[in-house]
C-alpha cells in the first residue's frame, strides 16, 4: 500500500472509531455499533483514495451509514432507532464543538475490563476502535480467523448484557483502569513488532496501529504519565526496526550489534520526547522504566557506548514494580557485562523453574553467558534449547550461527 | 486435550544443498524435540522417511489398487508428527508455530480422539 492510501486508510479508521465510540455509549451495543458503521467503513476505504477524504470524514461516514441504515431496517437487519441515532449525532455534530473527551477513551477502557479475558483485550480494540478486520488480525494473534471471529462476538454480547459503562473510571480505580489499557495496547504491538523479521506484513501493520492507539490515550490524557511512557517504548522498537534483521542472510542482529546509523533518527527524538512528557508527572511506572531502558540503548547513538551500570539500575527498578521473567532476564544479561557472567548466571538460575522451562529468551540468555564462562558443552544445550522454543524464524538463524561460533572456538 | 502436530515440509529443491541442510534441519528437529520433551508435554511422535519411499494402497470392487507414491501429491510432504498433551488449541497453535516445518512448509494441527479412562 502506498504512504498516500495508507493515509486515507488512517483517517477513515479515526474517524470510523470516533462514531463507533459515541454509537456505542448511546445505546450500550458495540456489536450493533459495528454493524451499523461497518458498512460506511467499508465504502470509505473502496472510494476515498480515488475521490480523496471528504472535508467532513465523521459526516460523510454517517451520512452513508445512515443511508445503509434506514435499508438494513426496512428489511429487519438493524434495529430502527439506530436511524435515528445517526441522524441525532449527525445533527449534534453540526450544533457543537467536539466533546470535552474523545468518545474512543470509553471505548477503549471497556474493551480493556477486567472481566473481558486478557487475551481478548488487544484484538476487541484494534475492531473497536480502528475497524480492523478480524481475519486481518487473527494469524498474528495465533487464530484461526473463525475463531477470533467467534469470541469477538462472544465478547462483544457480553459488554452488552452486562451493561458495561461507556464512561472513564474515576479515583483510585482509574490508575488500575488504565493499567489494563495499555496492557492490551501493548499486547497489539509485542505481538505485531514480533513478526516482523519474518516479513510479515500483517504484523508489522499490527504494530503500527498499535502505535497510534497508545498515541490517542496519551493526547486525551496528558497527566497520564505510563501512556506517554509506553509511546516512548514503541517509538524507541519502532526507530530501531531498520537495523534489527541482517538483509544478506535475514538472521536477527541483537541490540548491541545493531549499526546505530540504521535506526531512524526522527522516531528517536519523537520517543525522547514522549518520555520526557511523562517524566513532568512525579509517577514511575513499568511502561516508563522500559523505555527509559530503551533510551539508555538509544544513547549509543551519539556516545559510541552502552551504560550498563545506569541500565543495571533501572532494571533493579523495573524487577521491583514488574518482576515479569522478561524483565527479570533482562537484568540477567545486563548483569553480566557489570558483574560477570558468574553472577548473571545466578540470577538466571534465581528464576523459577516453571517459569522459564519454555521461555525462549531465558534459554539464549543462558546460552550467552554459559559461553562467556568457557562452558562450551552446557551453552551449546542452552542454544539448542532457545532454537526449539523459537517461532521466529530471524532469531532461528541467529541462534543457529552463535553455536557454530562457539563449536568452532 | 491431546494434539497431534503434523509437519509438512518442501523437498530440497536442489539435491547439492541436501547434505548440508540435513546437518542443519537435524539440530533444529533435534531442538524442538527436546523442547517438547522438556516441557513435559510430548506423548510421541514419529520421523518419516521422504514420500518417494510412499507406496498408497486401496481397494476397490475386490481390486488391489497399488501405487507408487504418497497418497497426496501435494508440493509440501508429511514428514513426522507429534503428539502432544496441552491445556487446549491456543497452546497446541504456540507449541505448532515453534516447529521448524511452520516457516519452512506446514503444520497442520488436530485433537485427538483420546479413550475416556
Amino acid at each position: 500500500m502506498s504512504d498516500a492510501a495508507r493515509a486515507v486508510e488512517r483517517v477513515a479508521r479515526l474517524s470510523y472509531g470516533r462514531l463507533v465510540a459515541r454509537l456505542a455509549a448511546r445505546t450500550g451495543s458495540l456489536a450493533d455499533a459495528e454493524d451499523a458503521l461497518s458498512d460506511a467503513l467499508t465504502r470509505a476505504l473502496e472510494t476515498w483514495p480515488s475521490t480523496g477524504v471528504p472535508d467532513n470524514p465523521d459526516a460523510w461516514l454517517t451520512t452513508t451509514a445512515r443511508h445503509r441504515a434506514v435499508d438494513r431496517a426496512r428489511t429487519g437487519a438493524l434495529p430502527i432507532a439506530y436511524e435515528q441515532d445517526l441522524s441525532r449525532m449527525a445533527e449534534e455534530r453540526a450544533a457543537t464543538p467536539a466533546p470535552a473527551t474523545d468518545p474512543r477513551l470509553p471505548l477503549m477502557f471497556v474493551c480493556a475490563h477486567p472481566a473481558i479475558e486478557p487475551a481478548l483485550r488487544a484484538p476487541l480494540m484494534l475492531q473497536a476502535v480502528l475497524g480492523l478486520d478480524a481475519r486481518r488480525m487473527a494469524s498474528v494473534f495465533l487464530l484461526a480467523p473463525a475463531t477470533l471471529g467467534q469470541r469477538l462476538t462472544r465478547v462483544k454480547a457480553k459488554i452488552e448484557r452486562a451493561a458495561m459503562r461507556f464512561e472513564l473510571p474515576e479515583g483510585p480505580e482509574f490508575d488500575a483502569r488504565m493499567g489494563d489499557v495499555l496492557n492490551a495496547i501493548y499486547a497489539a504491538y509485542a505481538v505485531g513488532y514480533n513478526g516482523i523479521p519474518a516479513g510479515d506484513r500483517k504484523a508489522a501493520d499490527l504494530a503500527e496501529e498499535a502505535i497510534w492507539l497508545v498515541s490517542l490515550v496519551a493526547e486525551a490524557l496528558p497527566q497520564a504519565a505510563e501512556a506517554h511512557g509506553l509511546f516512548a517504548l514503541m517509538l524507541f522498537a519502532e526507530a530501531r526496526r531498520p537495523a534489527r534483521t541482517d538483509a544478506a542472510t535475514g538472521a536477527l542482529i541483537p541490540l548491541s550489534e545493531q549499526d546505530v546509523r540504521l535506526w531512524d533518527a526522527g522516531l528517536l527524538a519523537d520517543a525522547e520526547k514522549a518520555l520526557a512528557n511523562a517524566a513532568r508527572h512525579l509517577s514511575l511506572g513499568r511502561y516508563q522504566l522500559e523505555a527509559s531502558i530503551q533510551a539508555v540503548h538509544a544513547a549509543r547513538r551519539r556516545t559510541g557506548e552502552t551504560d550498563w551500570a545506569e541500565l543495571k539500575l533501572l532494571y533493579a527498578g523495573l524487577v521491583r514494580i514488574a518482576p515479569t521473567i522478561g524483565a527479570r532476564t533482562g537484568e540477567a544479561a545486563v548483569l553480566a557485562e557489570t558483574d560477570g557472567p558468574a553472577v548473571a548466571l545466578s540470577a538466571l538460575d534465581a528464576i523459577a523453574e516453571a517459569d522459564r522451562r519454555s521461555y525462549q529468551p531465558w534459554w539464549a540468555t543462558r546460552a550467552h553467558v554459559l559461553a562467556r564462562l568457557g562452558r562450551v558443552e552446557e551453552a551449546r544445550a542452552a542454544f539448542d534449547r532457545a532454537i526449539g522454543l523459537t517461532d521466529d524464524p530471524a532469531a532461528r538463524l541467529y541462534l543457529s550461527a552463535r553455536k557454530a561460533r562457539l563449536l568452532h572456538s | 486435550m491431546q494434539y497431534i502436530i503434523m509437519n509438512y515440509t518442501p523437498p530440497a529443491d536442489h539435491p547439492d544443498a541436501d547434505a548440508v541442510r540435513a546437518a542443519a534441519d537435524g539440530e533444529l528437529w533435534g531442538a524442538y524435540t527436546r523442547a517438547l520433551l522438556d516441557a513435559g508435554i510430548m506423548v510421541g511422535g514419529e520421523a518419516l522417511h521422504p514420500s518417494d519411499t510412499a507406496t498408497t494402497i486401496r481397494i476397490s470392487d475386490g481390486q488391489r489398487d497399488v501405487q507408487d507414491g504418497p497418497y497426496a501429491a501435494t508440493k509440501e510432504q508429511l514428514g513426522g508428527f507429534y503428539v502432544i498433551e496441552v491445556p487446549d488449541l491456543d497452546t497446541a497453535l504456540e507449541w505448532a508455530a515453534r516447529n521448524p516445518a511452520a516457516s519452512s512448509g506446514a503444520v497442520e494441527v488436530r485433537p485427538v480422539i483420546t479413550r475416556a479412562g
